[in-house]
């Protein structure tokens, strides 16, 4: 069976600007993948190229082993872009039937508008939804096809803590239906909770390609916290540690070896309050990946 | 697929007032103030075809070029302002499909907007025309009214989202005027008649009159010959504009 997604070393330039810098990438139906990486790191322009919005400017992308502006390949995808606008004069039941009408074997209209929670709000206008309404409305049209795929770029931007908390359910309850997802993020703990696997974007080129506890113990075991106002960098010199930082007396260490880089610290008299070791989250793994 | 389409692309126009209302209403309210008062009287002396007649054949003709260049241009610019191409655009919807359902949703406002405007010249202006004027006169103005669509779409991708419907409106009324649609063009002044042959709208206008059985300039093949080459010219000017903003967006 072809894969769900594929892109074949692609690269994309804007004018001068290299924005994908030669990325591969294979996802097999059914798979839950998470592409992670700071602003500007190329995951929207990997997704446009999936998506064919926009043309690599070599390599190439693939839907099923189809082009992907193929409709055949666009009726097994359902999309949420980010920035995108829909007609803000029609009703959002009128809507969704309008998106189901472009898919061989859609969801009802119920379906839809239940998955996306938007039951109380369906005969309203779309001009009348509020932000994460509206955010909620690109997930119903992005389901609403029944589709084998779905790709959300940036799906819960500008949603507070408990919009985007329902929103991580709606979207893993998609996926429990045993169907491909592939979505972008760069909140981490999006990427922990709902994917298996993990691919860190970082300059236009894959980083890191795992799953998400892989990524968390490649990079370091521990995270040593403590305050030392007085601390300098050369104080921190010669440590076994993956990475280290220091804000305002506020000192941050990923570690591998806690117990020994301690020793050291108190052999050296650091003065330290507020000691705390705990294990490694996928943000500090993520950080420690992607500073420079 | 193409039936929900074009019912949206209605939904979408309908439910905009700037747009619904003053297509279906203006053509009517200016051939009150402008039509009714004379509305029984001979076009000229010794004339058999009514001012009433004559003037339900300019509006005809104003309000049909009026909803294909409107709805055009707004829906290109509602869409470019609000970016609902780009996720259109990743939807299986075959873009003949969407093209399609544009054409018939203008075809059927103006359609609307003729069936409005016919019986009100018919009850309030006295307008009695043969079954086979009427006809020839709806079906012209529908036929004849394609190279405005293209003008229409032309207008939408070279302005910018915001300024369309000005810009549209800066072209086409003085048009409507210089083509003789409100006045006859004897009552111009001569530097406009001069130009006014040139004009889509003129030759728009002489197929209109012509329905009625009202003297034209010429034969009405060398009308239909003009509009024919306008539109080619504005299909041509709105196929570079497109491709214009598909390369700038989409490459």
């Amino acid at each position: 069976m072809a894969p769900a997604a594929e892109l074949i070393d692609a690269t994309k330039k804007y004018g001068e600007i290299e924005a994908l810098g030669g990325v591969t990438i294979r996802i097999e139906p059914g798979e839950v993948v998470a592409m992670l990486g700071p602003n500007g790191a190329g995951k929207t322009t990997s997704i446009s190229i999936l998506l064919g919005l926009r043309k690599p400017t070599s390599g190439k992308a693939l839907l099923f082993g189809l082009e992907p502006t193929n409709l055949l390949a666009r009726s097994k995808v359902g999309v949420m872009l980010q920035e995108s606008g829909v007609p803000a004069m029609l009703k959002v039941r009128e809507i969704v039937d309008l998106f189901r009408s472009y898919y061989p074997r859609p969801m009802t209209r119920d379906r839809a508008i239940a998955m996306a929670g938007l039951e109380e709000k369906a005969n309203a206008l779309v001009r009348e939804l509020s932000g994460g309404q509206r955010q909620r409305l690109y997930f119903a049209l992005a389901v609403c096809g029944d589709p084998d795929v779905l790709f959300l770029d940036e799906p819960t931007v500008g949603m507070d803590v408990e919009g985007r908390r329902a929103f991580i359910e709606r979207i893993a309850e998609f996926a429990h239906m045993g169907r491909t997802v592939v979505l972008t993020t760069h909140y981490l703990e999006e990427a922990d909770q709902l994917a298996k696997r993990v691919i860190v974007i970082d300059r236009g080129v894959v980083i890191a390609d795992a799953p998400p506890g892989e990524i968390k113990s490649r990079v370091a075991g521990k995270r040593v916290r403590f305050i030392s106002p007085a601390i300098t960098e050369q104080e921190l010199g010669g440590l076994s540690v993956t990475a280290a930082a220091i804000t305002d007396g506020r000192v941050q260490l990923l570690t591998n070896q806690p117990e020994a880089v301690l020793r050291e610290l108190f052999r050296r008299g650091v003065e330290m309050s507020e000691l705390e070791v705990a294990g490694a989250d996928l943000e500090d793994a993520f950080i420690a990946m992607t500073s420079h | 697929m193409l039936v929900r389409q074009t019912w949206a692309e209605f939904l979408k126009l309908w439910r905009v007032p700037a747009f619904s209302a003053t297509s279906l209403l203006l053509p009517v309210v200016f051939y009150a103030f402008i039509g009714l008062g004379q509305a029984s009287q001979p076009l000229f002396r010794g004339s058999h075809i009514t001012f009433g007649a004559y003037f339900l054949a300019s509006m005809a003709v104003y309000a049909v070029a009026n909803v294909m260049i409107f709805s055009f241009g707004i829906s290109v610019a509602n869409e470019r302002g609000m970016k609902m191409d780009l996720l259109m655009r990743a939807t299986p919807l075959p873009p003949l499909v969407y093209l399609l359902s544009r054409c018939i949703t203008a075809i059927f406002f103006a359609a609307l907007t003729l069936a409005v405007l016919f019986p009100f010249a018919y009850i309030a202006g006295g307008v009695r025309l043969d079954a086979s004027e009427w006809f020839t006169l709806a079906y012209r103005v529908l036929l004849g009214s394609i190279p405005f669509i293209a003008l229409g779409f032309a207008i939408g991708y070279l302005a910018g989202p915001n300024s369309t419907i000005a810009v549209i409106n800066l072209i086409y009324l003085p048009t409507a005027f210089a083509s003789g649609l409100f006045f006859p063009k004897q009552l111009l002044p001569q530097i406009i008649q001069n130009i006014s042959p040139y004009l889509p709208l003129y030759r728009f206008g002489q197929l209109g009159w012509d329905a009625i059985g009202a003297p034209t300039s010429e034969n009405i093949t060398t009308d239909w010959l003009y509009l024919a080459g306008y539109g080619v010219a504005f299909f041509a000017i709105a196929a570079w504009a497109y491709r214009r903003e598909e390369s700038r967006k989409f490459s």
